[in-house]
């Protein structure tokens, strides 16, 4: 099975691509939505910031996103991958790929940001994602925005950081974290082979 | 707010090998990076830091591929630094593998790279490495401390400890956060490699100067010192390098320890 990761050129995506080779996948890095979708499923990483992102996306291709995932391959969208999911972002002015309606906000100054470090998840409903994951697991999260979904519907998890942080986002066959799966651990092997078991569906 | 303590082996490494030295000095071997890295990741250490000490232009490329396979044998978040000058080495590390850079001397040279890293990374990516040491000379518009009678400030080292830079430890901090740092490496050089504790004074100045998270370094000789600064200061990280290299104690028996001794770690 192969699977695509987009590239917005901004940083570290061989973890993620090495995380997905563990669990059996072969992976391709694409730059454009222009050349044939033949893939099982798409991950849009975590590394970047919103605007040069989403222009990266924009820029390199005429084919939208939702034309090209057409509700049909599975989608993870990691970290700032799942933020670009909205309508827009406090991080920047461009507008999102909004398959998803919400806003993403910063932090509230209070508390540390980034907020980074393992921080637990509290899972609100169960999710093909969380299969064989317990409550309350440890993930890595290194973000400084959170989602503000319309419809809280949408969220299957959240963290503890002082506020309510939605953690794992899921509508159709669009899924998104928080954190970095790639970097937590088993928790995070178990969910990205959960993933890729949607994608073989 | 349930963030848990961070335990971060570090790994000093020289011509491809992890090496051990004390104030900075006095080298000596301690193993396979990639082979320590695979078995501290195994044993639950939180955050890996991998520092090319030599930092040499020709060994660049050797690092590169070794940061590349340590990044193949870990599921957990790795820092590399050790001569970062440019944003393009700094891409290059990133590109490898690693999830974040640390700047020490590169910073102090040419403070505008923070912002620069972060602009292109994002914050989360820019790690700045602090080396401190403790100068009980003159003292004039320096944060001053006092152990005992003794008053000293802490001055910024750089090259690898090697180079005084007359930069008060605690401006510095708050200047990098402001430059856009997402995390500081805190080192004591009076510490390192001493193996009889974390210098509290200065991790406990420069976390309550800044709101960055940051990361204790220098002189853990045994889990007593990081239940020690857990207890004594708010850092959010602790990082060793010897008592793991040498099986002294291994990660999962530490974070063991630390959380019966109620510090919140993950297990």
């Amino acid at each position: 099975m192969t699977v695509a990761i987009f590239d917005y050129g901004a940083g570290n995506i061989f973890s993620l691509k090495v995380a997905l080779e563990k669990q059996g996948a072969t992976v391709d890095i694409i730059k454009t939505f222009d050349e044939a979708n033949n893939y099982s499923g798409l991950l849009l990483p975590g590394v970047g910031n919103f605007d040069p992102a989403v222009q990266s996306m924009r820029k390199s291709s005429k084919t939208t996103f939702q034309e090209y995932v057409k509700d049909k391959i599975p989608v993870l969208g990691i970290c700032l991958g799942m933020e670009m999911f909205f309508e827009k972002s406090e991080e920047g002015k461009e507008r999102g790929l909004s398959v998803m309606k919400g806003e993403v906000v910063i932090l509230p100054n209070k508390f540390k940001i980034p907020h980074m470090g393992w921080n637990n998840l509290k899972l609100r409903k169960s999710n093909p994602l969380m299969d064989g994951i317990p409550d309350s697991s440890w993930v890595y999260f290194v973000h400084s925005y959170r989602v503000k979904p319309k419809n809280d519907d949408i969220i299957v998890a959240d963290s503890d950081y002082g506020i309510t942080v939605p953690a794992i986002v899921n509508s159709g066959t669009l899924y998104g974290t928080q954190f970095h799966p790639e970097k937590s651990g088993k928790v995070g092997s178990l969910m990205i082979q959960n993933f890729l078991r949607e994608c073989k569906k | 707010m349930t963030l848990t303590k961070r335990i971060i082996p570090c790994l000093d490494v020289a011509n491809g090998r992890v090496v051990k030295g004390l104030h900075f000095e006095s080298i000596k071997d301690a193993g396979d990076p990639v082979l320590l890295a695979e078995k501290y990741s195994r044993e639950g250490a939180d955050e890996l830091v991998f520092l090319d000490i030599t930092a040499s232009q020709e060994q660049r490329e050797t690092i590169r591929s070794l940061v590349s396979k340590v990044a193949q044998v870990i599921d957990i978040p790795f820092t590399v630094g050790g001569g970062v000058k440019t944003l393009q080495h700094a891409r290059d590390i990133l590109l490898c593998g690693a999830d974040k850079v640390a700047i020490n001397t590169g910073a102090v040279k040419n403070p505008e790279i923070i912002t620069e890293l972060m602009n292109l990374f994002g914050k989360q990516c820019v790690v700045v490495a602090i080396d401190a040491k403790r100068n009980y000379d003159s003292a004039k518009g320096k944060n001053v401390f006092s152990d005992g009678s003794k008053k000293f400030w802490f001055e910024v080292f750089i090259y690898g400890g090697k180079k005084e830079t007359g930069m008060d430890a605690i401006e510095w901090a708050k200047k990098v956060q402001r430059l856009g740092a997402g995390e500081i490496l805190l080192t004591s050089i009076d510490k390192d490699g001493t193996k009889d504790g974390y210098d509290i004074i200065l991790t406990k100045a420069i976390v309550e100067t800044v709101s960055t998270p940051v990361i204790a370094s220098g002189g853990c000789g045994e889990p007593l010192h990081m239940l020690d600064v857990f207890k004594k200061t708010d850092v959010d990280a602790a990082l060793a390098a010897s008592i793991f290299h040498y099986e002294t104690h291994s990660v999962d028996r530490v974070k063991e320890y630390l959380k019966e001794n109620n510090v919140d770690v993950r297990l």
